[in-house]
């Protein structure tokens, strides 16, 4: 801490040197990092002024900061604004868009694989409904088959049938009408086994058939 | 003597620029700190993203991690809407966090522990604040210092603290990362003073040397906390100023 007095001092004493021109531009780089501060201090302190032993609010040294404060940020800001900004979102946003982009593939690609499935299945439906139409109309065509052949033939029996039914009629009538004869003869016999005379056709035939009558 | 803490914060003169309207321009070493800062930044992030891989590696990852932290920190703060000052914050925030950390390295000069520089840059956000507050809404803009709800009486006396409370934010925006960045560099100078006084003092000093030292190791620590924290504060700060030039009726 004593440097600071006795650098203050040497100032102080030192005559004033006000914004005038470095006499030897390349001594105070030559000298920025000398091994004793002592040397830096007083060199700086004479060439930056007077006052000022906290350098931070050292006036004389705010234009110089001031102007290369606004060249560096400026140049930062354009840099920044014109080449980085641009550079980087298009990268982040570029990804951004990646990801949208495959997300929306994903679910055009599921949504088109649903439509498949809902496809498949559908034909997968109406396949068995198919086969179960023509399995049924199969059973259908071979039961009316059978049926038919079934009334076929039962009308052929029937028919069959009625034609014995009607032998037998025309054989019984026949037969029925033998019975008249027959009982004729046989009266016309036993008649005459009474009465020794033969009696007329006529009246034997009458008297059958008055008989039968009853 | 080179235990002295403020002599980081000593502005060497490299070589004269001339002398304009009664000042003295110099390439100082907190320029050089500046042109260095522009370069890094820039540098890193043009050779980071130069593969602009759909996958990021590890430096284009830090890169795009540096880009989503400020927009999401501007958008969560000023909309989508102050996206279209995302360069300027973006720029803001890497130069502050880049001079924070520079300033961890031995021998280099932490531009963000001058006062000028950090003035400066709250300037510049209140000047984009209040420039494109008046282009935007023109007058309306003035709405900012009458809050919604207050009643007629006690209007002059809320518009004249919203005023006052506007009129500090460049001070107290600046005065923060200054002294925040001038405090911890000053702590760990004088703790890293106190290894080097007590080693000289002998075999006991030596001993009693390793208390300040790990003091110092912590201190580093912590002030890369604060380099990071204080570039996020100015950054957070900035959205919500800028918050209120995109909309002024609160």
């Amino acid at each position: 801490m004593t440097w600071l007095v006795t650098s203050a001092s040497a100032q102080e004493a030192a005559p004033p040197a006000p914004a005038a021109p470095q006499p030897e531009p390349a001594a105070p780089a030559a000298d920025a990092h000398a091994p004793s501060p002592d040397t830096t201090h007083s060199e700086v302190g004479a060439a930056e002024g007077h006052k000022g032993p906290f350098p931070p609010f050292d006036t004389n040294t705010f234009p110089s900061q001031i102007l290369w404060f606004v060249i560096c940020f400026g140049a930062l800001y354009l840099l920044m604004k014109r080449v980085i900004v641009p550079r980087m979102a298009a990268i982040i946003d570029g990804r951004a868009q990646r990801i949208a982009g495959d997300i929306e593939e994903a679910q055009r690609l599921k949504l088109q694989s649903d439509t498949a499935l809902q496809g498949y299945e559908k034909a997968l439906a109406d396949a068995r409904g198919s086969a179960h139409k023509i399995a049924q109309t199969a059973t259908d065509q071979a039961k009316a088959d059978a049926e038919a052949r079934r009334h076929a033939i039962e009308a052929d029996l029937a028919a069959k049938l009625a034609e014995a039914e009607t032998r037998i009629a025309d054989i019984k009538s026949r037969a029925l009408a033998d019975v008249g004869t027959i009982a004729e003869d046989a009266a016309g016999a036993v008649v005459e086994a009474l009465i020794g005379q033969q009696p007329t056709r006529d009246e034997v035939s009458a008297a059958v058939s008055a008989a039968r009558a009853q | 003597m080179a235990n002295d803490p403020i002599h980081q914060f000593q502005i060497h003169e490299y070589f004269p620029l001339g002398n304009f309207a009664g000042m003295d321009f110099h390439f100082t070493n907190s320029a050089l700190a500046m042109v260095a800062n522009v370069a890094v930044v820039t540098g890193f992030l043009y050779f980071a993203t130069a593969k602009k891989s759909l996958i990021p590696g590890r430096t284009q990852s830090v890169a795009e991690l540096s880009y989503e932290f400020v927009a999401s920190t501007l958008k969560s703060s000023a909309g989508t809407e102050g996206m279209r000052f995302f360069p300027f914050v973006f720029s803001l925030f890497m130069f502050i966090l880049t001079a924070n950390l520079f300033g961890m390295f031995p021998y280099f000069l932490t531009a963000t522990s001058q006062i000028i520089i950090t003035f400066a840059l709250a300037m510049l956000v209140m000047l984009v604040v209040v420039g494109y507050g008046f282009y935007r809404h023109g007058t309306h803009f003035l709405g900012l210092f009458v809050p919604h709800g207050v009643p007629g009486a006690v209007i002059p006396l809320v518009s004249a603290i919203e005023v006052i409370s506007f009129l500090s934010r460049p001070i107290s925006l600046s005065v923060r990362l200054f002294a925040n960045m001038l405090a911890g560099h000053i702590t760990l100078k004088v703790f890293a003073g106190f290894v080097v006084s007590l080693a000289s003092l002998g075999v006991v000093g030596v001993g009693g040397a390793i208390v300040p030292l790990l003091m110092t190791v912590a201190l580093t620590a912590l002030e890369f906390l604060v380099a990071f924290l204080q570039a996020y504060v100015f950054t957070i700060l900035t959205c919500m100023y800028l918050n209120d030039a995109l909309h002024p009726g609160h």
